[in-house]
């Protein structure tokens, strides 16, 4: 290693991949065809270093967005493992493919304006959560190691906060669905109640209600307005000049001296 | 756990671990790096910045936005003929009709088709991956409104203002920040589970450059929490607005008197072309990152290609802002499998310090973004002392360990759970060694020009989000673009709603325009026989490209 110079300008290719010159090549198997990839590449981008150009089971890259889950074995091993196709290592005889969408049920209408209690709004609009047989399949399945089985099991009981919170890291990828024996598609559900957890369950916020109520008001218009008319010195003096809130304010606690704007 | 990095590169950590000490004592006694002056900035920005260097940079020889100077590869796109601008089809019977047509079914996209939906029009959205499937997603950190108190949007429009250094669009601003705590509020009551007190007040956090507690979160995931509930909701809507996935826009349709009239979408499963003929329609592709100007990482999502700009920019829009981009100091430059993703502000906001090959410091962490990253390209490139990957890329450190023995140990995984195990399985314990980082693109903040009502130079054409210029003038700042999104996407949902309640005269959709581009790249001598919009990203290697032996635009 050593220090780069003026005129060795690093090199730039975006997200393409350059296998360094002593790279380690493995075999890996797409589908059940073969191909020599870098031995340090996820199965995203060996795909892509193959040739793939993606249309489906590809979206952020980053792990959060639930497009490139996928389903593979090794060779010689029995066990079926899950990842993200982003986010996992490529292995020797790795044998891959992507789930990049499996039909799932959603409950069609979701109405948070109900007098029905939350348990019994979840237990309606999904029944099929009792048929679990408790396999814990789905949850060593998560490829973001959430407690899937868990979840569902709050739903049964009755919690459907405790639920809501357990499942809130889910990308929606789908992969607890595709293996679930009691047909139900968790991530779906999870989806309904954090939504009822949160718009029925949890306190509304009054002062941002009131807030709202302001703006609708039009009360910040005018100031606004003064704002946008001013000249650009006037408006880099307001802007260096306003008071800043203090790191440790307890909410609602700090006021500002100028509360002519408020 | 440092088994990541190759002999070499932790031989190089030696030299990071040999100067902590000193800046671990130096860090507690309130000792920092000096930050810049503002002459500093300037040489440093003028030197490094991508944006204000000539490299890399022409003048765009076409249309409304003529002469000005933008990225080489977006003006290589603009100056690209269309997929079909050869092809006549019969364009009498659209295959769809509807009140507005949406493009783009991420965050912007698919509030617009909320918005529009509510107010009782038909909506089709049309996206080309999956909805959902945007930067949206990837916001972490997350969205501003002045709610609280001691706020109001005057005071977060003069933070607006002065983080985009003055040369925002004001009515935009005006726009965003008076209907911020409006979509805070519009987010709560669809059930988005925001970080809440137990009372149901929001929790309300500063951000870079904010001068009240306004920041938004729900954990460390908050884009992805707003898509979901978008999503969910605009499901709950099939009696008004349908959905196309895999179906991207390649050309908007333009009627006799120039006013959009729906657009062409491309079926990519099957490869079939449709028509839709749209009432109004509203252009919300999202950003350009996967352009990757000069060939720098993005953080960006795998469909940030500006197929919207593209399609406007034919169609007679005009753009603003375009010559502005944001690069985030700190991507991911090693390990190979990361490189590009955004390691977060936090990560300095707690102490973390930037260390060239020699383990010395270079530079106040905690300088504006644009500042910052200009400081680490010259660290590297300017004076050699970068230290380089095996594949020739090029990163400075950034010292994570120093945050654990500032904070105590278990501070970087509690902290920053994310990021330790993104590294962590590629056998990099960022609590016990250091990250090394390289600029990353990370935000367009020029785009297609509006007004306050989401309207674009061309009429029946709305725009909202990151593929519209002006409210972040030069400079965004940490949670606005989440909002961004939502005020203009619901605006331009509205907007639409009140054209057609005037009334709304389509004339016959037609497709003359593209020939019209055509030609005026060919009298302009720009034909290099070059094809957009891009749609998707290549990334085969040298070797697999020229085994595609049909494939002949270089944009393709």
């Amino acid at each position: 290693m050593t220090k780069c110079t003026e005129d060795n300008k690093p090199i730039m290719v975006g997200d393409r991949t350059i296998p360094p010159p002593d790279a380690r090549y493995i075999t890996i198997s797409i589908m059940g065809q073969p191909y020599e990839v870098p031995e340090t590449l996820t199965i995203l981008k060996a795909m892509e270093f193959v040739g793939y150009q993606f249309k489906r089971g590809c979206g952020c890259r980053g792990g959060i967005c639930g497009a490139c889950g996928t389903f593979y074995r090794i060779e010689g091993d029995h066990t079926l493992q899950t990842g993200l196709a982003c986010q996992t290592v490529v292995e020797p005889g790795m044998i891959l493919a992507q789930i990049p969408f499996f039909p799932s049920n959603r409950a069609s209408e979701l109405d948070l304006e109900t007098k029905m209690p939350a348990d019994q709004q979840i237990a309606t609009m999904y029944p099929e959560i009792f048929r679990c047989v408790g396999c814990g399949t789905c949850t060593r399945t998560c490829p973001m190691d959430i407690d899937v089985m868990g979840y569902i099991a709050h739903f049964k009981r009755g919690d459907i906060m405790g639920g809501a919170e357990q499942s809130f890291d889910c990308i929606m990828c789908g992969l607890c669905a595709a293996r679930c024996p009691a047909n139900i598609s968790q991530f779906n559900v999870a989806m309904t109640a954090r939504r009822i957890a949160s718009a029925r369950l949890t306190p509304k916020s009054e002062v941002t209600a009131a807030r709202a109520e302001q703006v609708r008001s039009g009360r910040y218009e005018p100031m606004l307005a003064e704002l946008c008319a001013l000249s650009g010195e006037e408006l880099k003096k307001l802007y260096v000049e306003r008071e800043r809130e203090p790191d440790l304010a307890k909410p609602g606690e700090w006021m500002p001296a100028d509360q002519t704007h408020l | 756990m440092s088994e990541g990095y190759t002999p070499e590169m932790l031989d190089l950590i030696k030299k990071v671990e040999e100067s902590r000490p000193q800046r671990l004592s130096e860090s507690r006694a309130g000792k920092a790096f000096p930050a810049m002056s503002m002459d500093a900035r300037d040489v440093v920005l003028n030197a490094f910045h991508p944006d204000y260097t000539e490299e890399g940079r022409r003048a765009l020889g076409i249309g409304p936005n003529k002469d000005e100077v933008y990225p080489e590869e977006l003006v290589d796109l603009l100056e690209s003929r269309s997929l079909l601008e050869a092809v006549n089809p019969d364009l009498s019977t659209p295959d769809y009709e509807t009140d507005v047509l949406v493009i783009g079914g991420g965050g912007g996209g698919s509030a617009a088709a909320l918005s529009a939906a509510g107010e009782g029009l038909d909506v089709i959205l049309a996206t080309k991956l999956r909805h959902g499937d945007s930067n949206t997603v990837m916001a972490e950190g997350g969205i501003q409104g002045a709610d609280q108190e001691p706020d109001s949007p005057y005071f977060h429009y003069l933070d607006v203002i002065g983080g985009g250094h003055f040369t925002n669009e004001r009515s935009l601003v005006a726009a965003m920040t008076n209907d911020a705590p409006l979509i805070i509020e519009w987010l709560e009551s669809l059930g988005m589970m925001f970080d809440k007190h137990p009372d149901g007040r929001m929790k309300a956090r500063h951000g870079g450059g904010t001068s009240r507690k306004r920041m938004h979160s729900a954990g460390d995931m908050t884009g992805a929490e707003i898509m979901r509930v978008l999503r969910d909701e605009t499901r709950n809507r099939k009696d008004k607005i349908k959905i196309l996935e895999f179906s991207p826009a390649v050309e908007l349709l333009m009627d006799e008197n120039g006013r959009c009239a729906g657009a062409v979408l491309n079926n990519m499963e099957t490869g079939a072309y449709y028509t839709v003929k749209a009432k109004t329609t509203v252009i919300a592709t999202g950003g350009t990152g996967r352009l990757h100007y000069r060939g720098f990482a993005c953080t960006n999502h795998y469909g940030a290609t500006g197929d919207g700009l593209v399609m406007a920019y034919r169609a007679g829009a005009k753009l603003g802002y375009m010559d502005s981009v944001q690069y985030h100091p700190t991507g991911t430059a090693y390990p190979e499998q990361n490189v590009g993703l955004l390691v977060t502000e936090k990560v300095r906001g707690l102490g973390g310090q930037l260390l060239n090959i020699d383990g010395e410091q270079f530079v106040f962490p905690l300088e504006p973004r644009d500042v910052e990253s200009a400081a680490i390209i010259r660290e590297c490139v300017g004076n050699g002392n970068g230290v380089k990957t095996p594949t020739g890329r090029l990163g400075v450190w950034l010292d994570s360990p120093l945050i654990d023995e500032l904070h105590g140990p278990g501070t970087v995984q509690r902290e920053l759970p994310a990021k330790y195990i993104q590294f962590k399985r590629f056998g990099i314990d960022i609590a016990k060694v250091p990250m090394l980082v390289y600029p990353t693109l990370h935000y367009q903040n020029g785009g297609i020009a509006i007004n306050d009502q989401s309207e674009s130079t061309i009429p029946g054409l709305y725009a909202a989000g990151e593929t519209t210029g002006g409210v972040h003038g030069h400079n965004r700042l940490m949670g606005n673009s989440l909002l961004d999104i939502l005020v203009f996407g619901r605006r331009a949902g509205q907007s639409a709603a009140k054209a057609i309640a005037g009334g709304v005269e389509v004339g016959a959709a037609s497709l003359a325009h593209l020939a019209e581009y055509g030609k005026a790249l060919s009298d302009a001598g720009l034909d290099r026989g070059a094809v957009s919009p891009m749609i998707l990203p290549n990334y085969a290697t040298d070797e697999i490209r020229s085994r595609r032996w049909d494939v002949k635009s270089p944009t393709v």
